[in-house]
C-alpha cells in the first residue's frame, strides 16, 4: 500500500536528506522508522503524505502515485491518511470534541455522522467523558489521544505518527501505544517514527532504520538497535 | 487586528469618499460648463435670406457640429432686455431700430473643438465675427483636464494603498491561524474549504469598515449641500451641486462595494501564501 522505489531528497539548501530509498509496505503492517537525529525519519514520512515531494523516484500509497498526483487531489489522499505528531497539533481554543469533529466538518461530512463517529471514536480512545474538556485543561498523553482520534475518525487506511510519544512519559507512552496497537489490530497500516527504544524491543513489529538518509536495516519484528 | 484591517478600510474609503464627491461634482460642473460654450456667429447685415441659407449649410458642413440655431435680432433684443430686468425698459427704445445683429448659435459635438470651429467660421462670408469667451474657455478646459486626471489618479493610489495596507493587517491575522490552516490541510480540507471563512472575514472586514466612512460622507453631504449651494449662487455661472437624491444612495453602494472588495481581496491575497504545497 506504501511503495518507494529509488527516492531521493535534496532540499533547496542544498542538504541531501535522503538518497536510494526503496520500500514497499502492506495494508495492515506495523512499521517502526527509527535513527539518529537528523537521519532522515521525518523526511521520509512526510513524503507518504505529500507533505514534502522527492526529488528523484517514485512514490504510491494506497495505489495513487504521487508524483502524478495533481495539486487539487491533495486532499483526496490526505483523508485516507491519519497524522500524528508529537506536539499533537491540537486547536486551543476548540473543545476535544470540536477538535476531533473538525476533521470531519473539513471533509463535510453529514452532522449525524459527525457526531457517531467523533463519539464511537473518542470512546475507543477513553476520552468520551471529556469530550467538552478544552485541550489546556488535559494531560499531554490526553492530547495525544485527542489528536490520534482526529487522524483516525474518518477511518483512513494508514496513520502516519512521528514521534508520538516524544514529549510523553513512560507509562502514559505506553497508553498511546496501546492504542495504536488497537487501531493496528483493526486493519489500519501503521507508520511510526519513534526514538523510544523499549517499546520498539518490546511490542515487536518491523523496523526500518535510517541513517544518513539512506535504508540500513529492514527487519520483520526487528531490534531498536541503538543505545538511547 | 482585526480593529487594525477595520480602521484601514474606514480611513481609505473616507478619503475615497470625500474625493469621489468633490470628482463628481467638479466633473458636473465641468458638463455643464462645456455645455454652456457656445459660438455666437454675427451675421453681417448685408446677408439676405438665401445668403444666410447658404451660411448655415457651409457651417453645418464642418463635420462636429452638434446644432446650430438660428436667432433672429428682434429675438436678441428681447433675450438682450429680459437679462437686463428693470434696467433692460430703457433698451426697448430700439425695439424701432434694432442695431444687433442676427446670429447663428452653434455648439459643436465636442465642446473642446470650438475654437478650431470658430477660427473656420470667421473667415466664411456674410460673417461679421464669430464669438465664443476666447481664453477664458481655453483656461477652463485645460483645468477641467487636468482636475479629471489628477482626481483619478488620487482614486486608484489610495486603493493600492488600502489593499496593501489591509493584506498587511490580515497577514498578521493570519500568523495566529497558521495552525489551523495547517490542520485544515493535513486533514485534507481543499483550498476553497479553507478560503471560505477568510473570504467571509474579509467581506465583514470591508463591510464593517464602510460603515463609518458611508455614514460621514452622506451626512456631511447632507448639511454642506445648502451652505455651498448659497454660495455658489453668487457666483456669475450658476452651478448647481449633484442632488443628494440618488447620488449619495449610489455613492454609498460604491463604498460598501468597495470596501467588500478590498476587504476580501486583502483577505485571500493574505491566506495565499498558506495554500502553496
Ligand atoms: N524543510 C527543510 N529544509 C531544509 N532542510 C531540512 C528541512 N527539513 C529537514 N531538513 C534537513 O534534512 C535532514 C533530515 O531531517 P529530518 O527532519 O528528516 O530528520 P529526523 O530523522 O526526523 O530527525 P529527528 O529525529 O531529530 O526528528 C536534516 O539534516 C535536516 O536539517
Ligand atoms: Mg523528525
Amino acid at each position: 500500500m506504501i511503495e518507494m522505489q529509488e527516492v531521493s531528497k535534496t532540499y533547496p539548501n542544498g542538504v541531501n536528506a535522503l538518497s536510494g530509498i526503496n520500500i514497499h509496505i502492506e495494508q495492515g503492517e506495523f512499521v517502526y522508522v527509527v535513527g539518529t537525529s537528523g537521519a532522515g525519519k521525518s523526511t521520509f514520512i512526510k513524503m507518504m503524505y505529500r507533505e514534502v515531494r522527492p526529488s528523484e523516484g517514485t512514490i504510491s500509497v494506497n495505489g495513487i502515485n504521487l508524483s502524478k498526483l495533481r495539486l487539487n487531489k491533495v486532499p483526496l489522499l490526505r483523508r485516507n491518511i491519519g497524522v500524528v505528531f508529537q506536539d499533537f497539533k491540537l486547536l486551543q481554543n476548540l473543545s476535544v470534541y470540536e477538535n476531533v469533529a473538525f476533521a470531519m466538518e473539513v471533509i463535510e461530512e453529514q452532522p449525524a455522522v459527525i457526531k457517531r463517529r467523533v463519539m464511537e471514536t473518542l470512546e475507543l480512545v477513553g476520552l468520551k467523558h471529556k469530550a467538552r474538556m478544552l485541550p489546556t485543561e488535559l494531560s499531554g498523553g490526553e492530547q495525544q489521544r485527542v489528536s490520534i482520534a482526529r487522524s483516525i475518525v474518518n477511518a483512513p487506511k494508514v496513520v502516519i505518527a512521528d514521534e508520538p510519544t516524544g514529549n510523553l512519559d513512560p507509562e502514559t507512552s505506553w497508553e498511546i501505544m496501546n492504542i495504536f496497537e488497537e487501531i493496528n489490530l483493526r486493519g489500519t497500516t501503521i507508520v511510526m517514527a519513534t526514538h523510544n527504544k523499549e517499546i520498539v524491543n518490546t511490542i515487536k513489529h518491523r523496523v526500518i532504520a535510517i541513517e544518513g538518509g539512506k535504508i540500513v536495516r529492514d527487519e520483520a519484528k526487528g531490534e531498536y538497535g541503538y543505545e538511547s | 487586528m482585526t480593529f487594525a484591517s477595520v480602521s484601514a478600510v474606514t480611513v481609505t474609503l473616507l478619503l475615497v469618499g470625500v474625493f469621489f464627491v468633490i470628482m463628481m461634482n467638479l466633473n458636473k460642473m465641468a458638463t455643464t460648463i462645456e455645455e454652456d460654450v457656445e459660438i455666437r456667429v454675427h451675421i453681417d447685415v448685408a446677408a439676405n435670406e438665401k445668403d444666410k441659407d447658404l451660411l448655415e449649410e457651409q457651417i453645418s458642413e464642418l463635420g462636429g457640429i452638434k446644432s446650430i440655431t438660428y436667432s433672429s435680432k428682434e429675438k436678441e433684443l428681447d433675450n438682450l432686455i429680459d437679462s437686463l430686468g428693470d434696467k433692460g425698459d430703457s433698451f426697448k427704445l430700439f425695439e424701432q431700430d434694432n442695431p444687433l445683429n442676427d446670429v447663428f448659435i452653434v455648439k459643436t459635438k465636442n465642446p473642446t473643438d470650438t475654437i478650431k470651429a470658430a477660427e473656420k467660421i470667421k473667415k466664411m462670408n456674410y460673417v461679421s465675427s464669430a464669438k465664443y469667451g476666447q481664453g477664458k474657455v481655453e483656461k477652463l478646459f485645460k483645468v477641467i483636464k487636468i482636475s479629471r486626471n489628477v482626481g483619478m489618479v488620487l482614486i486608484v493610489g489610495l486603493l493600492f494603498t488600502a489593499m496593501f495596507l489591509i493584506s498587511n493587517t490580515i497577514k498578521i491575522t493570519i500568523m495566529a491561524r497558521r495552525r489551523e490552516i495547517e490542520i485544515m490541510r493535513l486533514v485534507g480540507a481543499t483550498n476553497a474549504f479553507i478560503r471560505w471563512p477568510f473570504f467571509l472575514e474579509g467581506l465583514w472586514l470591508g463591510i464593517l469598515g464602510s460603515i463609518v466612512p458611508i455614514a460621514a460622507v452622506s451626512s456631511a453631504y447632507y448639511y454642506l449641500f445648502d451652505f455651498i449651494q448659497a454660495k455658489l449662487k453668487d457666483q456669475e455661472h450658476f452651478i448647481q451641486l449633484i442632488d443628494f437624491n440618488p447620488f449619495v444612495y449610489q455613492l454609498s453602494a460604491v463604498l460598501l462595494i468597495m470596501g467588500a472588495a478590498i476587504g476580501i481581496w486583502g483577505s485571500l491575497m493574505s491566506v495565499r501564501k498558506f495554500l502553496k504545497v
